[in-house]
């Protein structure tokens, strides 16, 4: 197959904060920048991320980032990098003013600062009275953030392949990765892109999951491209659930409405809160919440009818309160479900929201893998940053506003070490046809024709086994038989076959590549899952329902070759403060 | 659908269609499957031109937040509104 080559220093896989936060560092410093994304770039999931970004500016309430630091190491359930975190939280505020000059249109306060709320987990004085911490442009923080980046990168001419299609890496003998096999949507055309170092930084992967808030893009491309180049997967088992997503369709109703006085009813009109969380009720944390929505369902009182949710209760709120301090979620209900919290109840179930684990980094960015007794081998030239990638600075659990701030601190970062790398490699890794052969072999399968499954099938079965089986409620028995479901699943996809062959904006074809990925992460979660038998931050366990930091404070990692597992200790020695020592986790 | 060229241009829309929020994916792909077949001419180049604006303008005038300047977008918005 002869496939047209390009060749750049870099090429960034996605364009989203991660990516174009890089991709700028980068032509700024002449470095001559690919950025592949199969989605116009402002059109990434970034633009979703409405609450803010963290730093410990102290514009609201005394703050530094030392509190910052051990907020996170708590929030993540003592399973985070320290010197990762420290490192995250030290460079908060650079980036946060950095971004200000730029040009992101920040709130302000009275006194002209940048405007700062208050959210969940933030304290002052380690562990002491509520911090607010997370920089707002108003509800678009995302947003801004992405077009001010795109917009910056446009006139530091970073060279943008849109609407181009990552399909698998292009790697050596020794597992080295050369480029990527691109294909472009509009044409159907193949492009082979070699670079001296490549980024990946293609976000999360929500879709496993039926009920997410996820946009349907982020299906764990990066992450299946680098299951399938030979690199593990770090702590997939760590996926966070928000309690009351709309049943079926996954967006986010707020907490705000069980903090406005909505409660949880189940097909009895049972408040069962009430069982679960006796004193806090309703307002119990996510965990617990989550948990109890899900057993409900699970025994049998869930509502609808396949008794599949229950349902949120605004109605004695009164409508003044909905319109005033609730006018999203009636705006969501009005549209998706045609009806007014004010009197009628809306059907809630938990939703799949970020995941935590991704392709093992460290610290700059750099893709590492166990390698014999060495846990963290840099893989030379490539790197990763973003929701794919662990670096790990969420740990077991993300608190929110961080994740903006993991895309710009380690976008930065990794772009940094690129530089420096371009500097001692002048040269590209020498490439042959074998190797673009063999990435194309797999792209080559789906022309088959003929009779055979639907992708569309094949996803809505993975979806709803993961749900059923990898969701918040997880014990041995259930992960043990999701880890059979999603074998089975998984051996169905050499049967698909694609009705559709033409190749102009074919996304069947698209959709069955990115079913490919997102069965791969799949595996990946089900069976980090099924193996730690603790309960630490978004991963918990009935049958383990207690941390054990004595077996299990170590991070997992996944290898799709041979479907095994392998762990490695988390760092906890920062960079230079004191080791926050794993204490237990109380709010 | 059995013009090749229109059937394209069907396919270029539907992959417009995949946004960076999860409420634009749903609004969108109920509209492509069930009521963009039977738009005007002119009502389908609204349509492409309504993709063509950003993401949270499309989730505030789509959720009903606030409504179009322009008449012909504020008709194709009713019109996905009306299909949800
Ligand atoms: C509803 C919602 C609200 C949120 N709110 C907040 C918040 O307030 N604060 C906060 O800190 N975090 C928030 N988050 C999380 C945060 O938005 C994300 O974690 C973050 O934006 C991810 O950025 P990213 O750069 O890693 O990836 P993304 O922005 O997801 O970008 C991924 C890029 O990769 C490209 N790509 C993917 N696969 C391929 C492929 N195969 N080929 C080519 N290109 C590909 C895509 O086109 C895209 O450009 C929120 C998340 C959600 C879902």
């Amino acid at each position: 197959m002869n496939i047209p080559i390009r060749r750049f220093d870099t090429l960034i896989l996605g364009a989203g904060g991660g990516g174009l936060r890089a991709a700028l560092q980068l032509a700024r410093a002449d470095a001559h920048v690919a950025v592949v994304s199969k989605v116009f770039p402002t059109r990434s999931h970034t633009v979703a991320a409405q609450g803010g970004v963290n730093a410990a500016l102290a514009n609201v309430t005394p703050d530094n980032w030392h509190w910052h630091m051990y907020d996170t190491v708590k929030g993540g359930d003592y399973l985070g990098d320290q010197d990762a975190i420290e490192y995250m939280c030290r460079a908060a505020g650079h980036l946060v003013y950095e971004l200000e000059h730029a040009g992101v249109p920040f709130s302000r306060l009275d006194s002209g600062k940048i405007y700062q709320r208050p959210f969940g987990g933030q304290s002052r004085d380690f562990g002491g009275a509520q911090a607010t911490r997370t920089c707002a442009a108003a509800d678009r923080t995302g947003h801004a953030i992405l077009h001010t980046l795109y917009q910056q990168n446009i006139r530091a001419r970073t060279n943008f392949f849109d609407e181009y299609f990552a399909v698998d890496f292009i790697c050596d003998d020794e597992g080295t990765v050369l480029g990527a096999l691109t294909m472009d949507i509009a044409t159907g055309e193949l492009l082979v892109i070699e670079a001296k170092t490549i980024l990946i930084a293609t976000g999360g992967c929500g879709q496993l999951y039926r009920t997410t808030t996820n946009a349907h893009i982020n299906t764990g491309d990066g992450m299946g491209m680098a299951l399938r180049a030979g690199i593990p997967l770090q702590d997939m088992e760590f996926f966070q659930f928000h309690p009351t997503g709309v049943a079926g369709k996954g967006m986010l109703i707020t907490e705000g409405a069980r903090g406005e006085g909505g409660y949880l009813v189940n097909k009895d009109g049972e408040r069962f809160m009430e069982r679960y969380a006796p004193n806090v009720k309703d307002l119990a944390s996510r965990d617990v919440v989550s948990r109890a929505i899900s057993i409900e369902v699970r025994e049998g009182r869930g509502c609808g009818p396949n008794a599949d949710h229950v349902m949120l209760k605004l109605d004695n709120l009164g409508s003044d309160i909905v319109a005033k301090r609730l006018p999203g979620i009636r705006d969501t209900c009005k549209t998706f479900m045609h009806l007014d919290p004010v009197d009628t109840p809306i059907p809630v179930f938990p939703t799949a929201h970020y995941v935590m684990g991704g392709i093992p980094t460290d610290r700059q960015g750099r893709v590492v893998r166990p390698s014999g007794n060495a846990p963290e081998e840099v893989i030379p030239g490539l790197y990763a940053a973003g929701e794919c990638a662990c670096v790990s600075v969420h740990g077991a659990n993300r608190l929110g506003g961080n994740s903006l701030l993991d895309i710009l601190v380690f976008g930065r970062a990794a772009a940094n070490d690129i530089l420096g790398f371009l500097k001692n490699n002048r040269y590209h890794r020498p490439s042959n046809q074998d190797y673009i052969d063999k990435a194309y072999e797999r792209f080559a399968r789906w022309e088959k024709t003929g009779d055979g499954e639907s992708v569309h099938s094949i996803r809505s079965d993975l979806k709803k086994a993961m749900e059923d089986h990898c969701g918040v409620f997880r014990t041995e028995k259930i992960m043990r038989e999701g880890v059979e479901a999603i074998k089975v699943i998984r051996a169905r996809i050499p049967d698909v076959r694609l009705q559709d062959q033409s190749k102009v904006f074919n996304t069947a074809r698209v959709e069955a590549l990115e079913l490919e990925n997102l069965a791969d992460v799949a595996i990946a979660t089900m069976r980090s899952a099924e193996a730690r038998q603790e309960s630490r931050g978004a991963h918990s366990r009935i049958d383990y329902p207690d941390r054990d930091d004595v077996r299990w404070m170590k991070h997992s990692l996944y290898s799709l070759e041979d479907d095994s597992l392998d762990y490695k200790p988390v760092r906890t020695k920062p960079m230079s403060v004191e080791t926050f020592p794993p204490k237990k986790r109380v709010y | 659908m059995d013009n090749p060229e229109r059937q394209s241009g069907l396919e270029r829309l539907r992959w417009q269609c995949r946004r960076g929020l999860l409420e634009l994916d749903l609004l969108f792909e109920a509209f492509i499957e069930n009521g963009y077949c039977n738009l005007s001419d002119i009502d389908k180049e609204n349509f492409s031109q309504l993709l063509e604006y950003q993401d949270q303008t499309l989730q505030e005038w789509l959720l009903g937040k606030s409504t179009p300047e322009n008449k012909a977008m504020a008709h194709m918005v009713k019109l996905i509104r009306d299909a949800t």
